[in-house]
């Protein structure tokens, strides 16, 4: 506000010279960050360029023929799978949103439950561990964990005279493996915010709805729950814009040729048409079409965000 | 207090027993690789292995730190931390400070802070970034693990709006007494906004100690991969190929199985250490950051 106070009390050359004064060191400030952002998030969208061409590594970005669209006429039309790639990624990332919206609120409102508190701590604690490792990891222990020969899951369903299950080696199973997996790794996580708003629900309309004889799940149903819609509506929104992200780390590091019918998504997709085939013409052109679907649905869920929720960035 | 009904007793003991069940299956399957990894490679093979060490020995984690590979990636990743961890700070520190600002305080707020929320909708996408990176000549430094996400934008966010707390008055009394807006930074904000940037020290740390993939595209040669890059490597093609024959006998010892079990819990372990200690930060993180009014 120092600005403002200026303003009132200084003449107006004197508040002009003043501020950009301030407003110097300010700009001297920001540059190294725009710098850096301008070559490493800007200049990339320089190199879209290329899937307008006909890319050629020894003649680089400035030297090859451009084709127009015909990349991407040759994407949507011809290329092989990529039409499979767009239903699994699709199939995938709903089904993960619609799973990771409801079972942390789900938790949060068990957990909700329980009285003791230091009991609730420590069940917590040990639910968000999952988060803290990287994908890398835990696909390493997912590989062990559920293997079909000396996986420590199928010895159990083999005890119980189940035959085993190829978790990630079958298409059929592949999917729900991806989406049970998040689950897991994320839900303790996402049950933080649901357990802060409901901390901050006046426990007053507890005590008054208990003397009025409210039984625990119409408390649940009548404040509880109107207590984190806020909160839940907020997430519900901006996860939308996550629609093509189906969750590449996780993937990548888990999927096989065996599994490519339904566990080949847009990003794993890229990366091998990209890296695998040296096709980086038509790698950039999928990364355009995502882009550009995503600037939609990113842009349309924080719009609804800050109407609905009155969420804003800044 | 009014006394339970045998509906909400029946509740109770199913809710207990499901949300506990539900928390160690969060713990276990870490508790089982760790018996695995101290285990004899016999016994995890023939899947005897529970949640204790069958046939305890230390052999894996002796052949994984033989490995020169494994130690060298060790070193890359302190590196890439260390690194990683002051560049990041530094530059969303500095702009973070203008960017707290009003309009009428620093003019190109409004445009500027756009130009950088803007990543957060566009991305250039995997072959154009990794072309940019190419270019200016990152590949095969360790510079290509930390310049292109040297500033990032959603914990500028946070810092921005943890700035705006602080309360002006602050700010004018030091301006008043003669401080520049370099000195009003770093001795005024910086040191009141030590809880934030605790939170994000941890991202940052946890985040380049997570972090694989940008190390698999930019380095050649798996020489330079960093930790989790040669872990994710050794998970998707384990090479026993490589070994000479000095490790032929301990490899006698240990099979695939204990040897990825011991390499994977080292690698989770700098995690499992400090966890209990920034729980609280990553915590303070996610309500700083998307619990604002």
């Amino acid at each position: 506000m120092s600005g403002c106070l200026e303003g009132f009390s200084l003449g107006k050359v004197e508040k002009k010279k003043k501020s950009w004064k301030t407003d110097k060191s300010f700009y001297l400030m920001v540059l190294p960050g725009m710098i850096l952002v301008a070559i490493y998030y800007y200049g990339p969208l320089v190199g879209w360029a290329l899937a307008f061409q006909r890319y050629d590594i020894t003649k680089g970005l400035f030297g090859s023929q451009y084709v127009g669209w015909d990349n991407f006429k040759y994407l949507f039309t011809k290329y092989p799978g990529f039409w499979q790639v767009i239903r699994n990624t699709l199939s995938i990332s709903i089904a993960k949103m619609i799973v990771n919206f409801a079972f942390p609120i789900i938790v949060s409102l068990l957990l909700n439950e329980i009285k003791i508190e230091r009991y609730k701590k420590s069940l917590q604690t040990m639910m968000y561990l999952p988060h803290f490792l990287s994908w890398v990891v835990i696909s390493g222990l997912l590989i062990d964990i559920l293997s079909p020969t000396d996986g420590i899951i199928n010895n159990i369903l083999k005890a119980l005279g189940v035959k085993p299950v190829y978790f990630l080696g079958s298409p059929s199973i592949f999917p729900a493996t991806m989406v049970v997996s998040d689950a897991w790794k994320v839900f303790g996580f996402s049950t933080i915010l649901y357990m802060a708003a409901l901390t901050s629900i006046d426990p007053q309309l507890y005590e008054a709805a208990i003397i009025d004889g409210a039984s625990r799940f119409k408390r649940c149903w009548h404040i509880t729950i109107p207590g984190i819609v806020s909160i839940m509506v907020l997430s519900g929104i901006l996860s939308l814009g996550n629609l093509l992200n189906a969750g590449f780390d996780q993937i990548f590091n888990l999927y096989n040729p065996a599994v490519y019918s339904t566990g080949d998504v847009l990003d794993t997709f890229t990366y091998r048409i990209g890296f695998k085939n040296f096709q980086y013409d038509m790698a950039t052109a999928v990364g355009i079409v995502k882009s550009c679907v995503s600037l939609l649905l990113v842009s349309t869920s924080y719009f609804m965000a800050y109407k609905f929720a009155d969420y804003r960035i800044f | 207090m009014i006394r339970k009904t045998l509906g909400e007793k029946v509740f109770d003991v199913f809710n207990y027993i499901f949300l506990t069940a539900l928390a160690l299956s969060c713990v276990l399957p870490f508790i089982h690789m760790l018996a695995i990894s101290f285990s004899s490679s016999a016994a995890a093979t023939q899947g005897r292995v529970g949640l204790w060490p069958v046939e305890f020995t230390l052999s894996s984690y002796r052949f994984a730190f033989q490995r020169p590979d494994f130690i060298r990636s060790f070193g890359i990743t302190l590196e890439r931390v260390i690194l990683g961890w002051a560049v990041n700070m530094f530059l969303v520190i500095i702009t973070a400070y203008p960017l707290s600002k009003t309009k009428q305080v620093f003019k190109g707020r409004t445009l500027i802070a756009w130009f950088f929320a803007f990543t957060m909708f566009v991305g250039g996408g995997l072959i154009p970034t990794y072309m940019v990176v190419t270019s200016t000549g990152l590949k095969n430094t360790i510079w290509a693990l930390i310049i292109p996400g040297a500033v990032p934008i959603y914990h500028m966010v946070i810092l921005l709006n943890f700035f705006r707390q602080i309360p002006k008055e602050i700010e004018e009394s030091a301006l008043m007494d003669g401080a520049r807006q370099n000195r009003i930074l770093w001795q005024i904000y910086v040191p009141l906004s030590i809880p934030a940037l605790a939170t994000l020290t941890v991202y940052t740390v946890v985040g380049h100690w997570n972090e694989w993939f940008s190390g698999m595209i930019y380095m050649d040669d798996s020489k330079n991969y960093p930790l989790q890059t040669y872990l994710q490597s050794i998970i998707t093609t384990p090479d026993f190929s490589l070994f000479d024959t000095t490790q032929i006998e301990l490899l006698k010892k240990i099979s695939n199985k204990t040897f990825r079990a011991a390499q994977i819990m080292i690698v989770t372990m700098p995690v499992l250490l400090i966890y209990p200690f920034m729980q609280k930060y990553f915590i303070s993180g996610m309500t700083l950051g998307s619990l604002k009014g």
